[in-house]
């Protein structure tokens, strides 16, 4: 479970302010994002992941108090508890394909790597079809499989809770798809939550709740400087 | 700790170019002045230990350095001839005694050193087989000598012409291996020696040839008097003495006035080793007498102060190399800046990213410290023959 209450962010430079009254997703709901860039839907994720913290107001992730805790607790939190996934992948080049999925495992003493962590990875990536691909780095694959080795990252800690930023933007109808079921398929399997945040409305059937930052707009831009983005 | 190592060695081998400029430059400013203070230390040692054990020299008037290194090590400089009566004269005056040094041959690369059986006793050299030099064309060979040539006892060594142009100049001798040396880790190991008296068959000082009195050497006789015979180039001279001809060798003129690089005289103690330099400070004099030690001396604080100089510019490169390396880890930083947040945003630890950044400089620095620890290891063993090679060269 999610919940934000009187949310209200800004960052140091620029006039950007993000103000949530409420929003709460349940655990295993799978929602997706949408609205105009700029409007705050990657802010969002990073509140929701403690990567960002309010200006005042409480962002509750799986019941931690995520805004409240001190920064190395966040990212321990974080590390353990939520998978993120990015449009541009954000891969090591100088690692291959394992070491790249393995990666939260050696940033952070939280999780331990060990044998069944290798055996898990090894497992996942022959389930979304690159296990033949481990040695390999990142500028040797695909857009494709690029994403799918990030997903892998993601899902490798077998989090409670998926953020995706635009995981879909940068790949064909093909690999669309077949990121969408991995991320999917987890989030059923595991009864895991998952916000993705998307300009592609192409996909949005796929989840149970859509969440449009334009509705925003629809009711609170009289009250409101412009570009303040609001709650849902 | 492993996996933060483990990261920074992905990336400093997956950035191999750039890690091997890095570490190649670090552990160049490391060796360089190490690596310089070790050749400067140890070649110092071994020519001070060799001009300590020689007392004094006698030789020509010139360069002392030129004479000292010639005498001691051998080197293919020699310095003016004195004559063999210099010998003699030390000897003579009951002050030291008197052994004579004729260093300029070669065979191949190896000096020849004309000398008396005294030498070996001098400088407590043993024998590893074989025996001393006996008679006319023998020669004892050093441990490295025979290691390099592959000679044993019985074996044959020709000394080197000393020009490939000049037809009129020494002709090479076939000479007998009658010894080896035991290694002594000096000089001696590099050369040959023979008697004084071979070394001036080699410069054609003393020869043998064909019978003159014989029948078949007739056609070659251009005259014939009572005390006096001229040969034509016909008769034949031997370019190896053996137990056939050895008799037929001989030497024309008066011995006294035969060639010596240098006498090395050993004084019977300290008053008579003064007493004898007295008598070579005469300013009109031909010759000069040295201690071998004082000239090592002046040309080793000569070497120190060049190595200073060297050492002085290597710290200021060195700092130069360290603010460019430091320049290129803060830019790498901001090129990496994206990587970092992304491990940051996932949940990295701050400390444990900082400390992957660190461990690549840690694993840099240790790389370079390891490199140049093995070529300061490698100067401690070559080094020293190196830089004599150049000295004496």
């Amino acid at each position: 479970m999610i919940e934000i209450g009187d949310l209200r962010f800004s960052y140091d430079e620029g006039d950007f302010l993000l103000e949530i009254p409420q929003l709460k997703v349940a655990d295993g709901e799978t929602v997706a994002i949408v609205g105009p860039s700029g409007s705050g839907k990657t802010t969002l994720l990073n509140l929701i992941a403690g990567i960002a913290t309010p200006r005042s107001g409480q962002v509750t992730t799986n019941g931690y108090k995520i805004s409240e805790l001190q920064d190395a607790a966040r990212r321990d939190f974080r590390i353990a508890n939520i998978g993120l996934v990015f449009q541009e992948f954000e891969l090591l080049e100088y690692l291959n394909v394992l070491d790249n999925i393995l990666l939260p495992y050696r940033i952070n003493r939280t999780l331990q790597l060990d044998k069944s962590v290798r055996v898990r990875a090894e497992d996942i990536a022959e389930r979304v079809g690159i296990g033949d691909k481990l040695a390999r780095y990142a500028n040797q694959l695909s857009h494709g499989e690029k994403q799918r080795v990030a997903v892998i990252r993601a899902l490798l800690v077998q989090p409670p809770l998926l953020l995706a930023d635009e995981p879909t933007g940068n790949l064909d109808p093909l690999n669309k798809d077949r990121v969408l079921d991995i991320l999917l398929q987890y989030a059923t399997d595991n009864a895991a939550t998952l916000i993705t945040v998307t300009h592609d409305h192409d996909i949005l059937h796929r989840f149970q709740r859509v969440i449009d930052f334009k509705d925003f707009y629809a009711y609170g831009a009289e009250q409101r400087p412009e570009n303040v983005a609001g709650p849902m | 700790m492993r996996d933060v190592l483990y990261l920074a060695w992905r990336y400093l081998v997956y950035h191999r170019l750039k890690t091997a400029i890095l570490v190649t430059s670090i552990m160049l400013i490391i060796y360089l002045p190490i690596g310089l203070n070790v050749v400067v230390e140890q070649s110092a040692e071994h020519l001070t230990a060799r001009a300590e054990a020689t007392p004094l020299l006698v030789g020509a008037k010139g360069s002392p350095l030129e004479l000292a290194l010639n005498s001691l090590y051998f080197s293919s400089e020699h310095p003016e001839l004195i004559d063999y009566s210099e010998a003699t004269m030390v000897a003579d005056s009951g002050l030291a005694d008197a052994i004579p040094l004729y260093v300029r041959f070669r065979s191949r690369t190896h000096p020849i050193v004309g000398t008396s059986l005294d030498y070996f006793s001098f400088r407590n050299l043993s024998f590893a087989s074989g025996r001393p030099m006996a008679v006319l064309g023998e020669c004892v060979v050093g441990a490295t000598v025979a290691e390099s040539l592959g000679v044993q006892p019985g074996d044959a060594i020709i000394s080197s012409s000393e020009t490939v142009f000049d037809l009129a100049s020494v002709y090479p001798l076939k000479m007998k291996v009658s010894g080896i040396l035991q290694r002594a880790f000096t000089p001696d190991d590099e050369a040959i020696f023979v008697d004084v008296k071979t070394a001036w068959i080699i410069e054609g000082l003393g020869h043998g040839h064909q019978d003159l009195a014989r029948p078949e050497a007739v056609s070659g006789v251009l005259s014939r008097s009572e005390d006096n015979i001229v040969a034509n180039a016909s008769v034949v001279q031997f370019n190896e003495i053996t137990e056939d001809n050895v008799d037929s060798f001989h030497f024309h003129g008066d011995l006294a006035d035969y060639p010596l690089t240098a006498v090395l005289a050993v004084p019977r103690d300290d008053k008579s080793g003064v007493i004898l330099r007295g008598r070579y400070t005469d300013a009109g004099a031909t010759s000069q007498i040295i201690r071998p030690v004082t000239v090592i001396d002046e040309l080793l604080d000569t070497i120190l102060t060049i190595q200073q100089f060297i050492v002085a510019a290597v710290i200021i490169v060195g700092l130069a190399t360290i603010a460019t390396a430091a320049l290129v880890f803060m830019l790498s930083l901001r090129l990496r800046r994206r990587e970092i947040d992304t491990m940051l945003k996932i949940g990295g630890s701050r400390p444990r990213v900082a400390a992957m950044l660190l461990a690549e400089v840690f694993i840099v620095v240790i790389l370079s410290s390891t490199l140049a620890a093995a070529m300061t290891l490698v100067t401690w063993r070559y080094g020293p023959s190196v830089i004599e090679s150049f000295v004496l060269a």
